[in-house]
């Protein structure tokens, strides 16, 4: 997915926190998972927008729209996974093809090819190091927010 | 109103026109763009400035646990049958260690999240003290040039001298609650005097009627004539939202003339942006951070006066050229620069 020919000098924008919204859609409410994912984050200083369990799809785009996020973390230690491809479809629909969408959980191996053909950055097992969450959020978090702040809009 | 009327969605190309007209995304990448505070950020508010002007804006503060969240999801809520668009501001601390958050006000919003009448932002204090984010003021523009009736800025919990809300805020609500023992101590010497509605939350436990009784017998010993109105009021179980309604519109109404809150607004805006750019001068290893340990030295040999050295040390700040925000990210003080 990633078409961006060479990544962008860092600025001191990219120290800045990120955005990350931390999910679960679905009927699932194991959330212990995403509440420590959300800590990891908080304490690699960025911003997390967290919500509780049972979201819809259209309440994720919803708050990613008027958050702004840059990442997206859908933990699903059910089958709530396989809502997410319908999650990637309509983040583009809402003009958000440019935030990076991240799953965590447990994901069986035949339903991985989906999930990231639907345009899924990773997916993070059981096992995951806490450093790997953190390292993938920060890398794919400043490409998204370089893009959207890319054309400066406002100043035009 | 001498501007032009806000164009349609579907009729706007460019992202002002797009916030005017009340698009969310376009409203939401605003106030990112805001809160990060670069070059664009200073072209847009001054845009915004010209337009803003018509929103309501309601502060809501107080100390944490006191159900700050829970009363604004009732309070929108009571807006919303009344057919009022409403815009949240939630603000939540940075960890002064990390610079990271953990943004959770918007969690006892969640009934609104599908009504296209309600917009809910949450924001990370980023090392500002004093309730909010440095930013906030510059958002409350976009928010109103967005269209929205009334904005509610929900602050960081708040201790006794987080008041700089009510400097923003067209009416501020300040909400204690009962049973957390000393809480009329905690609120009664800085925010109480500043509260235009005071609210005693969780009116459904024991002693929240006496715990109002106490708010208003020490307002009554108050020596200023504009006494603030005591609500008892349970947002869990929605009793007393709409007398809140009715006593934050009443008090908006005997605020002043219109206009004057965006202009208090901008005012406020300048006059933190200067303090903070005098603090960013001074903690560099620049001139001035030299002029500051040098004079500070000098003070504490007796060679200079306090008042004299602080002289010189803001004409050493005044001598540095800003430096340009276009590519450094903007000067506003991260979480990280904290000790």
């Amino acid at each position: 997915m990633n078409e961006t020919s060479s990544p962008p000098a860092p600025t001191a924008l990219d120290a800045a926190p990120l955005r990350v919204l931390v999910t679960k859609i679905g009927l699932d409410g194991h959330d212990r998972g995403s509440r420590l994912v959300a800590a990891f984050l908080r304490d690699a200083g960025h911003e997390v927008i967290y919500t509780p369990p049972w979201q819809q799809v259209a309440d994720v785009v919803t708050l990613a729209v008027q958050e702004d996020v840059d990442v997206i973390g859908v933990s699903s230690l059910a089958t709530d996974h396989l809502i997410v491809p319908d999650l990637m479809d309509a983040l583009r629909a809402a003009g958000l093809g440019h935030v990076a969408v991240v799953v965590g959980g447990i994901v069986p191996e035949q339903e991985l090819p989906p999930l990231l053909e639907a345009g899924v950055r990773a997916v993070f097992g059981p096992g995951s190091s806490r450093d790997e969450i953190v390292g993938a959020v920060a890398t794919w978090g400043v490409e998204a927010r370089t893009a959207k702040l890319a054309d400066g809009g406002f100043a035009r | 109103m001498t501007a032009p009327a806000a164009p349609s969605v579907a009729a706007a190309t460019t992202a002002f026109e797009r916030l005017r007209a009340g698009d969310p995304a376009a409203l939401a990448r605003a106030l990112t763009v805001l809160e990060t505070d670069g070059a664009e950020a200073d072209a847009l508010r001054r845009r915004l400035h010209a337009l803003v002007g018509s929103a309501v804006v309601v502060g809501v503060t107080g100390p944490p646990g006191v159900g700050k969240s829970t009363l604004v999801d009732a309070y929108v809520e009571a807006l919303r049958r009344r057919r009022r668009t409403v815009a949240v501001l939630a603000v939540d601390p940075s960890s002064p260690l990390t610079g990271g958050a953990v943004l959770g006000d918007r969690t006892r919003m969640g009934q609104h999240t599908s009504d296209t009448g309600v917009f809910v932002r949450s924001i990370a204090s980023r090392g500002h003290v004093g309730g909010l984010a440095l930013s906030v003021p510059a958002m409350l523009d976009a928010v109103d040039v967005a269209g929205f009736d009334d904005i509610v800025v929900e602050a960081v919990g708040a201790g006794q001298s987080e008041v700089e809300i009510s400097r923003f805020a067209d009416v501020t609500v300040v909400v204690g609650a009962p049973g957390l023992g000393d809480d009329v101590q905690a609120i009664k010497a800085g925010i109480l005097e500043v509260a235009d509605v005071l609210v005693v939350n969780k009116g459904d436990l024991p002693l929240a009627d006496q715990t109002a009784e106490h708010l208003r017998s020490m307002l009554r010993l108050r020596s200023t004539d504009r006494v603030p109105d005591v609500l008892t009021v349970s947002a869990t179980e929605r009793r007393g939202i709409d007398e809140l309604v009715d006593a934050v519109a009443a008090a908006g109404r005997d605020r002043g003339e219109p206009g004057a809150g965006p202009r208090r607004r901008a005012t406020e805006l300048l006059r933190q942006r200067a303090l903070a750019e005098v603090e960013r001068r001074l903690a560099g290893d620049g001139l001035a951070g030299a002029a500051l340990a040098d004079l500070g030295a000098a003070v504490h040999r007796g060679e200079i006066s306090l008042a004299d050295a602080t002289e010189a040390v803001l004409t050493r700040c005044a001598a540095i050229r800003p430096s340009q925000p276009a590519d450094d990210g903007g000067d506003e003080p991260s979480g990280r620069d904290q000790r």
